[in-house]
This record gives structure tokens, sequence and C-alpha cells, in this order.
């Protein structure tokens, strides 16, 4: 039981990494950035890319150098996702929806077997992988690497929330969430705010994307696609827009899943996932903080 | 408003197509051409190969030709189309292995399954914004895919085996060219189906939906209804695609229904431009026909492919080959400093308004 626990939560808070980029883009303007669970597929690429440059890393120094090629990949990927939205989204702000949302089918598309024409269509295995002793707490058993890991995930969490919440940049970012033109008018430069916005979701999907494949030791190209589907489910849960909203939805989709697989078996666990989506998309389609929002005509 | 309009003398076409070029391209006889041009086929290279190809391809139109109207003419995006392709291949797959029927009498079963597969995906979603039924099937083709991988009656990972082909009227159709023909009429019916489907006054209602939901809301079109019908007719014939698709092989696994397949329906559908049958049915076969052209280039294709949806969407979101408007043009709604050519624009659409509003009086 407390072991199911300490998985869902384990998984969940990469959920929620992912998932806080999804929701921080929706919620500034109104996109589906399809494209973002390749960006974590990129950012374990990326991260497989550098540490094989580094030859072999004594297993001392595993933890130090996954922080280094983490912030390396966070900056890269994030790079990545301003220049997906300089290229592909920004020229059609205005257009339909329609058109925008197959623009993201298109950037997705491209990313994906952009990596498989690099690197090869064959899953990759991680030059590191981390491993360390287990400890017993009230009869779950946790790894060192799994407690690393999930306090990078929240640091990086938390450093988010105050982020927004503190600083002028994150105060624009809300601002715009709430009305981009009346933000426009009182001076936000909102392309700005915008190409800052997509730089830290994709880096922190890049950030999960390193984890992921150090923890786990196997990457492929096609890894953002579920990953991708399970992250907007979960910012779909806490409510889409909403960042508190996206950790917590990301938390309990992990939770969620954990128990779901167990109850049903491991072969149904993303069936499980996606009738979550489709359930609360039925039951509670502004999810568990999100507010209920008029559209606007 | 659209209760009282008698569609017979309703205008077809506003204003004269561009240059004689255009005209060629709009004329009724296209069709047939095509046609034409499908049934002459075999006369010219019958191989094998050849048929297995063009046999695909012609299932691939009918898929472009489904998708058409839900993204299309409705203008919702579906991700997960194949989910329906799948749903029909399997339900024609099991019953027809099972009580050892042929398997066009699975049609009633594969009308019922694809139908209650649209109405479980789009009943929830179609009330949202259209992002979310976006990627509500792309979660949708995937569950289908792993619930045909994990279930023991379709098969698990390797899927049905020994689908019997066509047979009709005591005739045996199996082989490549005969199914090829029968493929071919069947198609042909069904996209000339989605082709008049667009111009009834429901395929009017779906044209209004996409272009602006709030107005054909306001003008009384129940828009959810509008949007279900579009999904479910969408849903039908991605199922009979299925079917077609497991009657041509006779081995239908999961690895068939890979969200790979769903992005090349669309991108058929979406460089062919959306909402022109005739678009839809060359991108189709361009897209079916490209990778035996550029089989070498192994999954750089799909890079271009996706670089080509790109640029699509930004520099001509109508597509290659859009359709032209039966009605009133759509209107630029942004606001903004408006230059010289949007006035001209704005006018333009005022005497088109009442080039209508005088055939519709008429």
């Amino acid at each position: 039981m407390t072991q199911l626990i300490w998985n869902g939560l384990f998984v969940g808070s990469f959920y929620a990494l992912i998932a806080l980029g999804y929701s921080m883009v929706y919620g500034i303007i109104k996109l589906l950035n399809f494209a973002h669970g390749d960006i974590y597929m990129l950012g374990a690429f990326i991260g497989f890319a550098t540490l094989s440059s580094f030859g072999v890393i004594p297993a001392s120094m595993s933890i130090t150098a996954l922080l280094i090629v983490l912030l390396l990949t966070m900056i890269i990927t994030g790079g990545i996702g301003v220049g997906i939205e300089r290229l592909a989204y920004r020229p059609l702000r205005n257009s339909p929806r329609l058109a925008v949302l197959i623009t993201a089918v298109g950037a997705s598309f491209t990313l994906e077997y952009g990596v498989s024409a690099i690197a090869g269509p064959n899953p990759k295995v991680f030059p590191v992988r981390l491993q360390g002793e287990t400890f017993d707490v009230l009869g779950a058993r946790i790894s060192a690497p799994q407690i690393v890991l999930m306090a990078i995930a929240i640091l990086l969490m938390l450093g988010l929330n105050s982020y927004i919440q503190r600083t002028s940049m994150g105060r624009a970012m809300r601002a715009i969430a709430l009305d981009s033109k009346g933000s426009l008018l009182m001076g936000i430069n909102v392309n700005k705010v915008i190409t800052w916005t997509f730089f830290i979701g994709s880096a922190l999907a890049g950030a999960a994307g390193v984890m992921a494949g150090a923890y786990y030791g196997k990457i492929d190209f096609l890894m953002g696609f579920i990953i991708g589907l399970k992250a907007f489910t979960a910012a779909v849960i806490g409510g889409i827009g909403n960042i508190k909203g996206a950790m917590l939805g990301g938390l309990l989709l992990g939770l969620l899943e954990a128990f779901g697989s167990q109850w049903l078996g491991g072969e149904w666990r993303d069936v499980f996932t996606f009738a979550v989506l489709i359930a609360f998309l039925t039951l509670k389609p502004t999810g568990l903080l999100g507010e209920r929002v008029t559209e606007r005509v | 408003m659209s209760e009282n309009v008698d569609t017979s003398t309703a205008p077809r076409r506003i204003g004269k197509p561009a240059s004689r070029f255009s005209a060629l391209f709009e004329s009724k006889q296209l069709g047939w051409a095509a046609f034409g041009i499908a049934v002459v086929f075999p006369f010219i290279l019958a191989s094998n190969y050849a048929m297995n190809i063009a046999t695909t391809a012609v299932i691939f139109v009918l898929l472009a030709s489904g998708l058409n109207i839900v993204v299309g003419y409705c203008g919702l995006l579906d991700l997960g189309y194949i989910a329906f392709m799948a749903v029909g291949a399997y339900t024609a797959g099991i019953v027809s292995k099972a009580w050892e029927l042929p398997i066009l009498f699975t049609i009633p079963a594969v009308l019922v399954m694809t139908i209650l597969a649209g109405l479980i995906i789009g009943a929830p979603t179609l009330r949202l914004r259209s992002d979310y039924l976006a990627i509500v099937t792309l979660g949708f083709g995937e569950i289908i895919r792993l619930t045909a991988n994990n279930l023991t009656i379709t098969g698990g990972p390797s899927g049905i085996y020994g689908i019997p082909g066509i047979h009709l009227f005591g005739m045996n159709l199996s082989n490549p060219v005969p199914f090829y023909y029968f493929c071919v009429v069947f198609v042909s019916l069904l996209v000339l189906g989605s082709a008049r489907l667009g111009k009834s006054r429901l395929g009017r209602a779906w044209r209004f939906v996409r272009e602006d939901e709030d107005a054909a809301e306001a003008m009384g079109i129940h828009t959810y209804k509008v949007k279900l019908a579009a999904y479910i007719f969408g849903a039908i014939w991605g199922g009979l695609g299925g079917m077609l698709f497991a009657a041509h092989l006779s081995a239908i696994s999961p690895q068939s229904f890979v969200f790979l397949q769903s992005a090349l329906v669309l991108m058929a559908v979406v460089l062919g431009g959306m909402g022109n049958t005739r678009g839809v049915v060359v991108g189709a076969v361009v897209i079916s026909l490209l990778p035996e052209f550029l089989r070498d280039m192994g999954n750089l294709r799909y890079v271009i492919f996706g670089v080509v949806l790109i640029l699509v969407m930004v520099l001509r979101p109508q597509g290659f080959w859009p359709a032209r408007a039966f009605e009133v043009e759509k209107s630029d709604d942004e606001e903004g400093p408006g230059g010289g050519t949007k006035g001209t624009r704005r006018d333009r659409r005022k005497t088109a308004s009442a080039n209508s509003a005088t055939g519709e009086n008429a």
C-alpha cells in the first residue's frame, strides 16, 4: 500500500513537471502544444548525447554529472521550445484554432522523426543509470536516486511557483492569461512573455526527460507521445491553465495510475489513464482547481 | 432561416472561376475522370504488387473522405481517426470469423460498433472546446489500440488471421483485381456520398459551425447535435474503411492502427484542401503513394511530412486545393488597422451576400 503510494507520487512528479509546461502555455495563449511531450523526449536524447560525449563517468560522480547535464539540457530544450514557438506558432497567433492545432501536430511529428532520423529508430541505453541503496520507510522500498530525482522535481516546481507569484515576469504572465489585449495596452511586451513561457515550459520538460532517462535507463524517439498525453490528462485533472493544479493533477494521476494498474493489471495502465481523462472531461471539465471560464466571443 | 430556403434555387457558386485552368478543375466531370482512371489502371499495370498498393490507396481515399467530414466540413480536429478504422476492422474480423459469415454481412455490426464508438468519444467532448476533442481523440486512438492488444477476443498482439475475402452474388472477389474493382466501386459511392452530404443542409450547418460556432448557435443551429452528426458520419466512413482493410489484408493486428496512420490521414485531408472532396481524394492518393517512391529515405520522409504540415498551415492554410465557397466567403474578423485590401474584401463580401440573398429569394 505505502509502496503503491510512493510509486505513484514518484511517477506523478514527472507528470507534474511536464504538465506544468502544458498548462502554462495553455493558460497564456490557449494553445495545446502537442510538441510538448516531444520536448521531453528531446531532453532525454540531449542528455544522452552530452553524457555520452563525457566518456566514462565514475559511479560516485554520476549525480554531479547528471546535474550539470540537467542544466545544460534545460537550456537547450528551452531554446528549442522558443524556436518552435517562433517558427510554427507565432505566425498563426490569430489564425483559426484548427490551423494552430494542425501545426502543433506537424511540430510534434518533425521532432519525433527528426530525432529518429538523427539518432536511429532503435531504443538507446542511457549511459548513466542511477543506482543506490534502498531503504524501508513504512513498508515501502525507496531508493536513494528516487529521493534525489523527486527532490529535484519538487525544487523545480517550487521555484517555478515562486517565480510566477513573485517576479514581474510572472505577474506579466498572469496578466496575459487574464487578458492579453489589455496587458498589451498596459505596456507588457506580450511576445517576450510568451517566449519566456515557452522557454520555461520546455526547460522543465527537458529536465523531466533527462531524469526519466537516467532513472529508467532506456530512451526512444516515441517516448514523448504517451507521456505528453498523460501530462495533458494531469493538466486537465488539476484544471488546465492553473499552475498549482498541474502539480496536483500530476501527483494525483500518478497515484490513480499506480492503484489502477494494481487493480486492473499493468497492461491496462494507459487505457485506465485515458479513461480517467474522458471521465474527467465528462463530469468536471474544469478540473479540480480550475475556474469556470465563460468564453468571450 | 435555413428552414424556408429552397436549396434547388440557392446559388451554387459565388463568382466565376478565375481562369480556364481553374474552370477545368471545377468541372463536374472530374469525378468521372478519376473513376475512369481508377477503372483503367489494372489494364495498364496489373502486377500483384501494383494491385496491392492501388487497393491500399483506394481504401486510404475512403478514410480521408471520412475524416474530411469531421475536419474539413465541421472543423473538428480528430487525431485518433484510425481508431474507427480499427473498430470496423476488428468488428468485421471477429464477427465474420465467429459465425463464419461473409464479410459483407458484418456491415450492420460494423455500423453499430462504429456509431457506438463515435458516441462514446464524441458525446462527452463535443460540448467542450475543440482542442479537448483533439487530444481526447488522440487518447481514444491509444485506448482502442491497447485494448485490441490486451484482449484475447482480438487475438492480442498477433491480431486476427484468416479473415474471409469478399463474396458477392456467388462470385469470389478475393483475387487482387476483382477485389480492387469492388473497392473502387464501394469507395466511389461513399466518396460521392460524403460530397453530397457536404452540400446538404446538414453540410451547410457543418460549415457554418466551422466558420463561427457562436453565430451558428445564435442562428438556431443545434451545434452539439450537428457536430455529433459529423463525428458519427466520420466514424461510419472510417469503420467501413476498416472493414475493407480487413478483407484486403485478411489479417489485422494492433500495429496497423498506430498514431502515425491517423496523422497520415489527417495529412491527406489538410494537404488536399480541407472541405474539398476532390482535393482530399488527390491528397489521399498522393500521401498513400508517396511512401512507395520515397522508400529509401526511411524516417526522413516523416520529418518532411511534419515540416510540410507546418509550412502549409503557415503559408497556405486552406490546403493546396481549397474548397471554393458555395456561400459567402468567410470574412476577416480580426481587428487592427485595415488596409485597402480589407475594404475591397468587405465590399466583395457585401455584394456576395447581396447575390446570395437575391438567389435565395428568387
